[in-house]
């Protein structure tokens, strides 16, 4: 008898509970606007951080209620533009694809090592320790500071040095703000002639240190013409915001140190 | 004068072997000058002087070359006659890139009269005083490199008491300070005198480690002013270290964040007590100093009198080159010196040593996790807990290290030197103190630049 008064008191007290929650759920609701699950269903979710914002969710909701603008999302691309701006009926236009590369070739065949570094496994940590290991002040630290930043597993240490792999990176630039050397650049998909070397040191410095450096000899920008290259002191620079170099196989030829390359970025893996 | 024993000690240190019987016998030795000297243009804590010469100038021993840039600044001086040469950026004993000037000497070592000598120092303004030592280029010689002219110039309403002269030498292998201490007693005095005549302190304690008592012995036999003892201090390190060495002759503690001034003391290196005494009395600025070269890789160590801009491997040399191949090479200690990547590096004023490891005593290792033993905990001589902040470090959480004070650290070495899981406690350490001095940066120049924007809206 007793378990019966038991389970009828209790299921009293649930009715109760059950009738205030829905009560209070109705009364306090907070009305969202359904665009931001659209929203939230349009962008990769990749939540890396690209935008500004704390993820995809966040930027979405920004988005809708418009103190965002519709083309911050670098790993969409104009797949994700087109579709914000139809839900929101704003007009972006999506930047140019975009994919980080490490701005240095000197891995531990070409720069020359000048200690044994023993310490920490951090780029920024072995940078106020005499700088690393090698013997280039401005080179790859070759500690994976990046590769542990990337959210996405796109950037390979092999030989010490980090390299990013096109079809996996995002271009969220979360390499680019944790390198302490500042040698990671976003770089635009089209180009196809990149220096991998940042020191503006002149050749015969660049030279004993490591032999991938650029010598500042200025042969690349005399066979690309200098339209979309110049020489800045003693390093050869691509002008990124210019169009791409139009003969990119003669001018990486003309590389006596192999430090300007012609890499393929247009692949965009899954996104493309 | 009076010796007493110290009254107090820091709680913790540690006390590593010695070794200062490779070199502590052996008297210094002034070097001819070499072929070349490159002679840095950062030798001191805050910028870098501002090179004041040109390529191909005649400049004489004691000519201005960089000048000071800023308040927290030293001049830099040509330590001889030459020609200068060029202007080269090379790496510094702790690892930065700076500007050197090279100066080929031209035999002559023919001094500037820029100084007059100031024979009759003791009529002289402490303001006067001051001026000629900034003048000088004097800096802290004990290692940090603080411009002494604008140490001995404490605020106004800071009242200095204390002169406490750091004769310590708690670093093992280094005898630098101790060959000072035994080869120019009276100029270290004289330096004491000026001093304590600038800072108008009532009391002097010249702090020694037990470890040295020649040095101890000759203070001793000096006739000395009322209000100035030796004090003996327990051979431990970082004794040398000016908050420990305050609290051990006198029980007083410094302020978290704050300096020597707060509690009315101004510490100074025997080193620069001498140097004090050549600027005011001879009008020599500071271009020399005493070095250590020692060492197990060493052929003969000893200790030499170099001038700034020699470089280490011609100090090696000096010493009779390497007598086994060296493993590591360290400007300064082995607690708190730094490893450098070759002997090109350049004596700067801060310069205590030059210390060569061969293979037996160095050792490659790789860390472990922290096993909680807190063994680093008990010998932080700051009182800190070394094995929380490094734990909070390692997961980036540099606020949770700065509440547990890890700026107070002063990386002296000795949690690291008594981790037995070899952990870089003292690297991580130095990353977060990096972090939070340039956090502080940004938001002065946020703020700045703010302030700056609101007096322009503000006058239109």
């Amino acid at each position: 008898m007793s378990i019966l008064g038991t389970a009828v008191v209790i299921g009293l007290i649930g009715l109760v509970c059950g009738v205030l929650l829905a009560y209070i759920a109705g009364r306090f609701s907070v009305k969202e606007d359904p665009r931001v699950e659209e929203a939230i269903a349009v962008l990769p979710g990749a939540n890396c951080g690209g935008c500004g914002f704390a993820g995809c969710a966040s930027y979405a909701k920004a988005v809708i209620t418009g103190d965002a603008p519709v083309d911050r999302c670098s790993a969409g691309g104009a797949a994700v533009v087109d579709k914000l701006s139809k839900l929101t009926g704003r007009s972006g236009s999506a930047s140019e694809p975009k994919a980080a590369v490490v701005m240095c070739g000197g891995d531990n065949n070409a720069a020359k090592q000048k200690s044994v570094y023993n310490g920490i496994t951090d780029c920024g940590a072995a940078n106020i320790v005499s700088g690393g290991p090698k013997a280039c002040i401005y080179g790859c630290l070759g500690l994976g500071t990046c590769a542990r930043a990337c959210p996405k597993n796109a950037i390979r240490l092999e030989g010490g040095i980090a390299s990013v792999d096109p079809a996996l990176c995002i271009g969220c630039g979360q390499c680019v703000s944790v390198c302490p050397r500042g040698l990671i650049r976003l770089v635009p998909r089209s180009h196809r002639i990149h220096v991998l070397c940042s020191s503006p040191e002149k050749g015969a410095a660049v030279r004993k240190v490591c032999s991938k450096g650029c010598i500042g000899c200025g042969l690349c920008v005399k066979a690309e013409g200098g339209v979309s290259m110049t020489m800045s002191g003693a390093i050869a620079r691509i002008e990124y915001d210019k169009a791409p170099v139009a003969n990119p196989e003669a001018v990486a030829g003309k590389c006596p140190s192999k430090c300007l390359v012609n890499l393929d970025l247009s692949d965009r893996g899954e996104r493309a | 004068m009076r010796v007493v024993d110290a009254p107090y000690t820091f709680r913790g240190g540690v006390h590593p072997p010695e070794k200062k019987e490779l070199s502590s016998g052996s008297a210094a030795v002034e070097l001819p000058l070499p072929d070349l000297l490159k002679v840095p243009l950062s030798q001191h804590l805050g910028a870098p002087a501002k090179a004041v010469v040109s390529v191909g100038d005649h400049v004489r021993r004691g000519d201005v070359i960089g000048s000071a840039a800023g308040v927290i600044s030293a001049n830099v001086h040509s330590p001889t006659s030459g020609t200068v040469k060029a202007f080269e950026s090379l790496p510094s004993p702790a690892g930065r890139v700076v500007q050197h000037c090279v100066i080929e000497p031209d035999g002559q070592d023919e001094r500037s009269n820029e100084l007059a000598p100031f024979a009759d120092w003791e009529s002289r303004t402490p303001a006067e005083l001051i001026e000629r030592i900034s003048a000088a280029g004097i800096v802290g010689m004990g290692g940090a490199g603080f411009p002494t002219g604008v140490k001995v110039n404490p605020p106004p309403g800071k009242k200095i008491h204390t002169l406490v002269v750091n004769g310590a030498e708690c670093e093992p292998y280094l005898t630098a300070d101790h060959r000072l201490m035994l080869e120019k007693t009276e100029r270290v005095w004289t330096g004491i005198r000026i001093l304590r005549k600038i800072l108008g302190a009532e009391k002097v304690c010249i702090a020694i480690e037990a470890n040295k008592p020649d040095a101890i012995e000759l203070f001793s036999r000096i006739d000395s002013d009322e209000g100035v003892e030796v004090v003996v201090l327990k051979a431990r390190y970082p004794h040398g270290s000016e908050k420990q060495q305050i609290f051990a002759t006198m029980g007083f503690e410094v302020p978290s964040g704050g300096l020597p001034a707060d509690v009315g003391c101004v510490v100074e290196n025997v080193g620069t007590m001498s140097a004090v005494c050549d600027a005011v009395l001879d009008g020599k600025p500071l271009d020399s100093r005493y070095v250590s070269v020692t060492g197990e890789a060493v052929a003969r160590p000893g200790n030499f009198i170099a001038r700034c801009g020699m470089s280490f491997r011609y100090l090696i040399e000096a010493a009779g080159g390497f007598s086994v191949s060296p493993v590591k090479i360290v400007a300064g200690g082995p607690m708190m010196g730094f490893a450098v990547s070759s002997p090109d590096i350049y004596v700067t004023k801060t310069t205590s040593g030059i210390l060569c490891l061969d293979e037996r005593h160095t050792f490659e290792y790789s860390s472990s996790p922290c096993i909680g033993c807190g063994r680093c905990n008990s010998v932080c001589p700051m009182r800190l807990l070394p094995s929380e902040m490094a734990c909070a470090i390692e997961a980036d959480d540099i606020d949770g290290a700065a509440a547990l004070h890890v700026a107070d650290c002063f990386e002296c070495g000795s949690c690291s030197f008594s981790c037995p899981a070899h952990r870089p406690l003292v690297q991580h350490f130095r990353r977060a103190k990096g972090v939070l001095t340039l956090r502080r940066m940004q938001k002065k120049a946020e703020e700045d630049s703010r302030k700056k924007t609101e007096q322009t809206h503000g006058s239109k």
